[in-house]
């Protein structure tokens, strides 16, 4: 039997950035809120205590933190030729749970994606012609980098962001990023004071004429005070900030800069440990009625609200789009259908650069403490003579010494046993790493779907990824190796290592939990699943907000672009939609 | 956030009761002037239970003679003070005689309203007359024999009550006066703050230096800079009473309460007389002892516990972060002579009061779990004798005693 709940203005499912932000911005506007969260509450205080908080077994190894196959997999297979299987275990990303979701745990990279990115199928054919992309289903956004500028900004000074800005009004800065867009006004807090490592790598690489700067830092380098009056504290760099929560507010998360304020609120309620089955739409299929939830002892609600956001995973979101019969399922053979379209990931590689005589002390750290160099980023370089286009984003970011999973040893040492424990010891203090962090570009066959056999516990069918990193990824990803290569040669060291990306996607080993698409804005209903607002182009009253409206993945961290996407749309349904409920704020 | 919510509820409510009897614009101030008063006295701290109706009765106190549950004050006939007249409320405060000439315990602290003025008392009746009356009976009266016979509060009084209204000292300010009448009357703050007799009543000659209720110590407020609030600027201790920090502390445990419903909601000026008065008390040592010194054992073992758990907020140095993480370092809060407040603080944690100029509502988090009484004592005695800070230290067999 389902429990028909009194109506709300609105109803958020998931309360991480995305969900707060809207929260925060549609209570602002005197909606009536409530947000459904599947996972926990969350508290630095109660669940982040400086007791444990740095529990590296519990929170790094055992994922206390986030979601677990019980609750939800995920089927994979790298191509259609192959079946699906269930991942029994998160590996290669780790979704979120609880308030705060994958924003308590990340490490707090904060970068802005670029005019270029936005209208990447534009710029890239302009400048290399049509015939260079054909292989790539790239798009456009639908919006522009200056569009986006302001909704950058807000994010960046509600999280209190650390970082020098390299361009400011067109005006490029020293010791910024001179790649970048231009901005209106520099970050509201100063770069993180730099520990050795990066501090060596900016020296070598500037050496090699290229032009490194702070990584734009979630942790914060002074104690700040944010636009909503909520303070946040300096970070200790104590280097538990990706897969913990942070006990010192210090890193930037729905807890640090919005939860204080918005749980205030008389018209904002927040229902956790409840799960969000579908959102309900009526008899045309055009118009969400609610959403259907149930808790943790299996009673069913319906929650009937006027707007419904999907602010979770940006995967949950599409895998709830299709369970709730919002759009069209994408079929890669036809091309046809929206949710599910241009899935992306990120297509990265590492190298390591082993001494004998430096000591980085790497449990000095923090997250996003570290050098990044945007020269072989995007399009940052000519494309003309390669035979690809994207790049990546080169960071020098020890974002920690955890003992259990820092232990590099030069090659050539045995995997266990006493020589082992020996190399580790000598290594751990003297290695310094950089990885690349590589774009990744849509195919129509990386897609994701409902899996056609397994479901979850409810019985719904499970998520289904297909993907595998296209062969210009590969291409793109190697030329910058190269690149990182050179870079290794040039720190002078005794040993180094320069792993390459290959193909054939393995879920097993971390690589990123930055999975993009599935229900990208665009301009054309036809191949986007939201507009440019994140309105959905087939029912009017949902909005789908996350990377999930990614319509490709640079080579950076989406987080930055996730929270701005958030207060893009948190503008367009205050000053636009409310005015004329219910209509599509773009006509298709 | 309920308290803050409940007194818009009471700001709406006394609005529109006012308008709606609409008997005159006088009438509608004097509600008006009475809500006022209601925070001043800080009613809904013990009358309103959290998530209950306004002032339909509150939680017990535990008081050292046993269980007192405060009553329903709203104006239902049956279960509130509907039946009583103006002259009955009148009584109850000034005398601590309410209707039908039943006797108060002052666990309502009617030795500090009966310094109130009757104007004052009169907009406070008038207001009261307005609130939503709500049924919700109540048996205040749960003490054990003897304490349960009411007449025995009349010998109470021959010992330990001086009714009588405040009178201003003239060669003081008017704002000094404010500040007087606020702290000694209707703020009632030494009701917490005061230490108690063998009889529970205010320790007059060492008013406002410091009490112990409900396993919290209230601090020391007087003048005295070594342990009371006199190395505060006047600026500083309305800062706190307004938002519950101030860059030497964050409010905690009852206060914290305090500061929401009542303090922070007072007008500026009500809040400067305040800070006025208290700067120009006395009371307490102002000798500050010899700091246990470093090499001492238990000071060694608290070093080691506060760099390795508590250094992380509050600075190697002790000086914290303003607005998130409180000074210890010259704070007198950490240098009381009781760490009953320290202790509770260490073993259960505390959450900073949420204000509408400090939004941020940090928390300490509960260490009790992690730490033996033996490390919390270590710990506290480090504290307390840490960078200039210097008081007694702490045993193992007080924190035990708390947990």
């Amino acid at each position: 039997m389902t429990t028909i709940l009194p109506r709300k203005d609105a109803v958020i499912v998931g309360l991480g950035w995305t969900g707060a932000i809207l929260a925060h911005e549609l209570t602002e506007a005197g909606l009536d809120v409530v947000a459904i969260e599947r996972g926990p509450w969350r508290d630095t205080a109660t669940d982040f205590n400086i007791g444990y908080a740095q529990d590296e077994l519990r929170y790094g190894i055992r994922r206390d933190l986030f979601l677990q196959p019980v609750v939800e997999a995920m089927t994979m297979r790298n191509n259609t030729s192959q079946t699906a299987l269930p991942m029994r275990d998160y590996g290669s990303f780790l979704p979120g749970n609880g308030v705060g979701g994958a924003g308590v745990h990340w490490n707090g990279h904060t970068w802005r994606f670029w005019d270029s990115d936005f209208q990447i199928a534009d710029h890239l054919r302009d400048r290399y012609g049509a015939a260079r992309i054909q292989d790539l289903q790239l798009q456009n956004w639908g919006v522009t980098g200056a569009e986006m500028e302001k909704s950058f900004d807000r994010l960046e000074y509600l999280a209190g962001i650390s970082g020098k800005a390299g361009n400011i009004n067109g005006l490029i800065q020293e010791g910024g990023n001179p790649f970048e867009d231009p901005r209106s006004r520099d970050y509201p807090l100063p770069p993180l004071q730099m520990t050795y490592a990066p501090t060596l790598f900016a020296q070598v690489t500037k050496s090699l004429n290229l032009h490194p700067f702070p990584t734009p830092a979630a942790n914060l380098s002074k104690d700040y005070i944010n636009p909503l009056g909520i303070a946040m504290g300096q970070c200790t760099m104590c280097g538990f900030c990706e897969r913990f929560g942070c006990a010192n507010y210090s890193k930037s998360s729905a807890q640090t800069t919005i939860l204080p304020v918005l749980m205030k609120k008389k018209n904002f309620e927040v229902r956790t440990e409840s799960e969000v089955l579908h959102v309900d739409l009526d008899a045309s299929k055009k118009h969400a009625r609610g959403v259907t939830y149930v808790n943790t002892s299996g009673e069913e609600f319906f929650q009937p609200a006027d707007i419904v956001l999907l602010c979770a995973y940006g995967l949950h979101n599409v895998r709830l789009m299709m369970l709730s019969g919002i759009g069209q399922i994408y079929d890669p053979n036809t091309g046809e259908g929206t949710v599910g379209r241009n899935y992306c990931y990120q297509t990265n590689a590492g190298a390591q650069v082993f001494f004998d005589d430096k000591n980085f002390n790497p449990f000095v750290a923090a997250g996003a403490l570290g050098q990044t160099v945007d020269d072989f980023n995007g399009d940052a370089f000519d494309h003309g003579p390669l035979d690809f286009v994207g790049g990546a984003g080169i960071n020098c970011i020890p974002s920690n010494g955890r003992p259990i999973q820092t232990r590099p040893t030069p090659p050539g040492t045995p995997r266990w046993g006493s020589d082992w424990k020996k190399a580790t010891v000598k290594s751990y203090k003297s290695t310094l790493g950089f990885s690349s962090q590589g774009s990744s570009y849509p195919t129509r066959g990386n897609y994701l779907d409902l899996d056609p056999t397994y479901t979850d516990r409810f019985g719904r069918p499970l998520l289904r990824f297909t993907f595998d990193f296209p062969d210009n990824d590969i291409r793109m990803s190697n030329w910058v190796s190269d690149r990182m290569e050179e870079i290794a040669k040039a720190f002078g060291g005794k040993q180094y290592t320069n792993t390459r990306r290959k193909k054939g996607w393995d879920s097993v080993p971390y690589q990123s939990t930055h999975n993009t698409g599935g229900a990208i804005m665009g301009t054309d209903p036809k191949t986007s699943a939201v507009n440019k607002y994140l309105q959905s182009w087939d029912v009017a009253n949902v909005f789908v907000i996350g990377a999930s409206a990614f319509a490709h993945n640079a080579g950076k961290n989406p987080t930055g672009t996730v929270g701005a996407l958030a207060f893009h749309a948190a503008d367009a349904i205050r000053q636009q939609y409310l005015r004329n409920p219910g209509q599509p704020l773009v006509s298709a | 956030m309920s308290r803050i919510v409940f007194s818009l509820t009471l700001a709406a409510t006394a609005f529109s009761a006012g308008l709606a009897l609409a008997q005159a614009p006088d009438q509608a101030d004097e509600i008006i002037r009475g809500r006022y008063q209601a925070i001043l006295g800080d009613c809904s701290a013990c009358h309103t239970a959290p998530g209950a109706k306004p002032l339909s009765g509150g939680l017990p106190l535990e008081t050292p003679f046993g269980q007192i549950i405060p009553p329903n004050i709203t104006p239902d006939k049956a279960t509130g003070i509907g039946n009583w007249t103006e002259a009955d409320f009148r009584s109850a405060l000034k005398k601590g005689i309410g209707h039908g000439g039943k006797r108060l315990y002052p666990a309502m602290p009617y030795p500090a309203y009966t310094r109130m003025t009757d104007r004052d008392i009169g907009n406070l009746w008038s207001y009261l007359r307005t609130v939503d009356p709500v049924f919700n009976p109540v048996e205040s009266n749960q003490l054990p024999f003897p304490f349960n016979i009411r007449l025995s509060m009349m010998g109470w009084n021959m010992l330990n009550f001086t009714p009588g209204e405040f009178q201003p000292d003239p060669s003081k300010s008017a704002e000094w006066n404010r500040g007087a009448y606020i702290v000694q009357g209707p703020g009632h703050c030494g009701t917490c703050h005061s230490p108690k007799t063998a009889l529970g009543a205010d320790e007059t000659s060492e008013a406002l230096q410091g009490g112990s209720l409900q396993g919290w110590y209230a601090p020391n407020i007087t003048g005295n800079s070594y342990i009371g609030i006199g190395s505060w600027s006047e600026d500083q201790i309305v800062r706190y009473l307004k938002t519950g920090t101030n860059g030497h502390t964050i409010a905690s445990g009852p206060m914290a309460e305090a500061i929401q419903a009542s303090t922070s909601l007072m007008t500026d000026e009500d809040v400067h007389a305040i800070a006025t008065y208290l700067k120009s008390t006395e009371g307490g040592s102002t000798q500050k002892p010899q700091p246990i010194p470093a090499s001492d054992a238990r000071m060694k073992v608290g070093a080691a516990i506060y760099h390795d758990t508590c250094s992380a907020c509050h600075g190697g140095d002790g000086k914290g972060a303003s607005q998130l993480f409180p000074a210890l370092a010259g704070s007198s809060i950490v240098q009381q002579p009781s760490a009953e407040t320290l202790t509770r603080l260490v073993l259960q944690g505390s959450q900073a009061v949420h204000t509408p100029a400090a939004k941020t509502t940090p928390a300490m988090p509960s260490l009790g779990w992690k730490l033996s009484d033996e490390q919390v004592a270590a710990v506290l005695t480090y504290v307390r004798n840490s960078w200039g800070n210097a008081a007694p230290s702490v045993g193992a067999s007080d924190i035990g005693a708390q947990r």
